[in-house]
């Protein structure tokens, strides 16, 4: 048994402290990507998720050259690119690819420019990569408080926008004739939804917060159509295969002979994509099957 | 700007515009801007695979293009086209983590297959190039009809028995061989503005397809020649003028049909002194 513990755990793993550090952090970024994930499946704005992580890179590579912190320039422009996509017409679902693809490509115009004025000025080496993968075991534990912070911001206006959200997800028609101020509520989230995304895509990455945006949601909502016990669900998955994909990273390092580890990132989507094709079993095998947003409606109704 | 070393720049630009211009006009008219976006993003771990491996980066970058519009197309049969992308996206950028972790590639080989090296092409690569090119136009040529029928209605196009499913596929197949072409010359990332800006801007100046998609060419060449000529002078990246002209060109072609609607109204008088404007 204690070896089979041992074998599962290499020795070490649970005493390391940026192993500590990354599961905490990644733990705290994956319960707030998953809350904003399960709208963000719901409303058909996973583009947007992934996109708003890649203008805030821009702000962070655009931090580095004028001296503030990147976090300031993660949140300044992916809050910025928020905006913007509202203002180009995010709100209507035909407009709302285009709007975010025209964010998009200036933002990656700007990272492009930035990127290489970084890389000129100073010797900041590895700011391609940083950009394009980040890393969960760079961040150190100071981050921890900050992060924290605007984790519990983001979900708390996520809870007291909660009811208009859900009606006007499910259906922006309703919703409206209710009197909700649809747009505001959209803008609202978007910029929550910039705020997470921001955080995450610096902490663990660009790939690891799309990945856990959509991943952990896009799974549970395929488990189950109840919009509360979905956003239970893509917590648990998502917490548990960042937990999961970090015990693999770590572990990885002792599978060859050349002691050389495979990145967690790839351990944590494997796992995820994992789940979403198993939960994709489960549903086929099940014949009752509605759209989950059929399910949300009816809450609605009887709230 | 004109020198013996710029002649294949200028050349390969004259290439990629152009098909960026087509295969991006459907990329707005079907709402595709998603994969259009993944597609090079991940086809861009084909090419550290391809380091990996030790075979030609080209290779790598259309089997993992290839890869990415089946895999999209494979998972958007049980699930919403965007969640579909994003989780094939992601797996694809894992992979390339996974192939980066092994490889010693240098930083800057890395950023100019992201943001592209216009500024170092090499006769050899004209060719390929080229070849991938025509393949692109002339699969949207051959799909023109039933592409276009199933974008703009869909319920018709499947009533008359073109499957809606099957034309995603295929357009996403010619997404992912304009990504195979273009990626190591404009970057994995900028491929994605040259489709977004030019045929968007286009497309708020007419609402007609084939003069839509002619303007979206000449938008798209413009940008190209106007990103590589700055380029050349203030030795910035061609990415970044690429990228901000492209945004630039839609939020002009935005600008210019508000103002012709607030002016629609106004006497016909107002209609040459707007199109010298625009001139």
């Amino acid at each position: 048994m204690h070896q089979l513990l041992t074998w599962i755990v290499e020795p070490g793993f649970l005493a390391s402290a940026p192993v500590r550090t990354a599961a905490l952090i990644g733990g705290i970024v994956a319960v707030v990507s998953a809350i904003a994930g399960v709208f963000t499946v719901m409303r058909g704005q996973s583009f947007a998720g992934h996109a708003l992580g890649d203008v805030a890179a821009a702000g962070g590579s655009g931090a580095l050259l004028i001296g503030l912190t990147p976090l300031t320039g993660f949140l300044g422009l992916g809050i910025i690119g928020a905006g913007t996509m509202d203002l180009i017409g995010v709100q209507r679902v035909r407009g709302r690819d285009l709007a975010t693809g025209i964010v998009l490509g200036a933002a990656i115009g700007l990272t492009a420019l930035f990127l290489y004025l970084d890389t000129t000025a100073s010797a900041t080496t590895g700011a391609t990569q940083q950009v394009l993968f980040g890393s969960i075991f760079t961040t150190t534990s100071t981050t921890i408080p900050v992060i924290t912070a605007f984790s519990l911001l983001a979900t708390g206006v996520i809870a007291v926008i909660w009811r208009p959200l859900l009606l006007a997800t499910v259906s922006p028609d309703i919703a409206a004739a209710r009197g909700v101020p649809v747009r505001l509520v959209g803008v609202a989230y978007l910029v929550t939804l910039a705020i997470a995304v921001a955080l995450s895509s610096l902490t663990i990455g660009a790939i690891l917060s799309t990945a856990l945006l959509i991943g952990p949601a896009a799974t549970a909502l395929r488990l189950t159509r109840r919009t509360g016990t979905a956003l239970l669900a893509a917590c648990v998955t998502g917490v548990a295969a960042t937990w999961a994909g970090i015990l693999l990273a770590y572990d990885s390092y002792y599978w060859g002979a050349a002691r050389e580890g495979l990145p967690v990132s790839f351990f944590i989507v494997a796992v995820i994509f994992t789940a979403y094709l198993l939960a994709g079993c489960r549903k086929a095998a099940r014949p009752r099957d509605a759209a989950p947003a059929d399910d949300a409606a009816r809450d609605q109704a009887a709230a | 700007m004109f020198a013996s070393f710029m002649i294949n720049t200028w050349a390969v630009a004259t290439i990629v515009a152009p098909v960026a211009g087509v295969v991006g006009f459907f990329v707005v008219l079907r709402g595709s801007a998603f994969p259009a976006h993944a597609i090079p993003k991940g086809a861009f771990a084909g090419a550290a695979g391809a380091a990996l491996l030790g075979i030609s980066t080209l290779l790598g970058l259309a089997v993992f293009s290839l890869l990415g519009a089946l895999g999209i197309g494979f998972l958007g049969r049980r699930a919403r086209q965007d969640v579909a992308t994003a989780l094939a996206l992601v797996m694809m950028l894992a992979l390339g983590a996974a192939f980066l972790s092994r490889t010693t590639e240098y930083e800057p080989e890395i950023y100019s297959l992201l943001f592209g090296e216009v500024l170092g092409v090499s006769t050899t690569q004209l060719l390929p190039v080229a070849a991938l090119g025509a393949a692109c136009i002339a699969a949207i040529i051959v799909l023109y009809r039933p592409l276009s029928l199933s974008s703009a209605v869909p319920e018709i196009a499947e009533a008359r028995g073109v499957s809606g499913r099957r034309i995603e596929i295929c357009f996403l197949i010619v997404v992912a061989l304009a990504t195979a072409m273009t990626v190591p010359v404009v970057g994995a990332l900028l491929i994605f503005s040259l489709m977004i800006g030019p045929p968007a801007a286009a497309r708020s100046l007419t609402s007609r397809p084939v003069l839509a998609m002619l303007l979206s060419v000449v938008i798209a060449l413009v940008t190209v020649w106007v990103a590589i000529a700055a380029s050349y002078e203030v030795n910035w990246p061609v990415g970044f003028f690429v990228g901000t002209l492209s945004a630039l060109s839609y939020a002009a072609g935005r600008g210019w049909a508000a103002w012709q609607r607030s002016h629609a109204t106004a006497a016909a008088a107002v209609v040459p002194h707007a199109v010298a404007r625009s001139a």
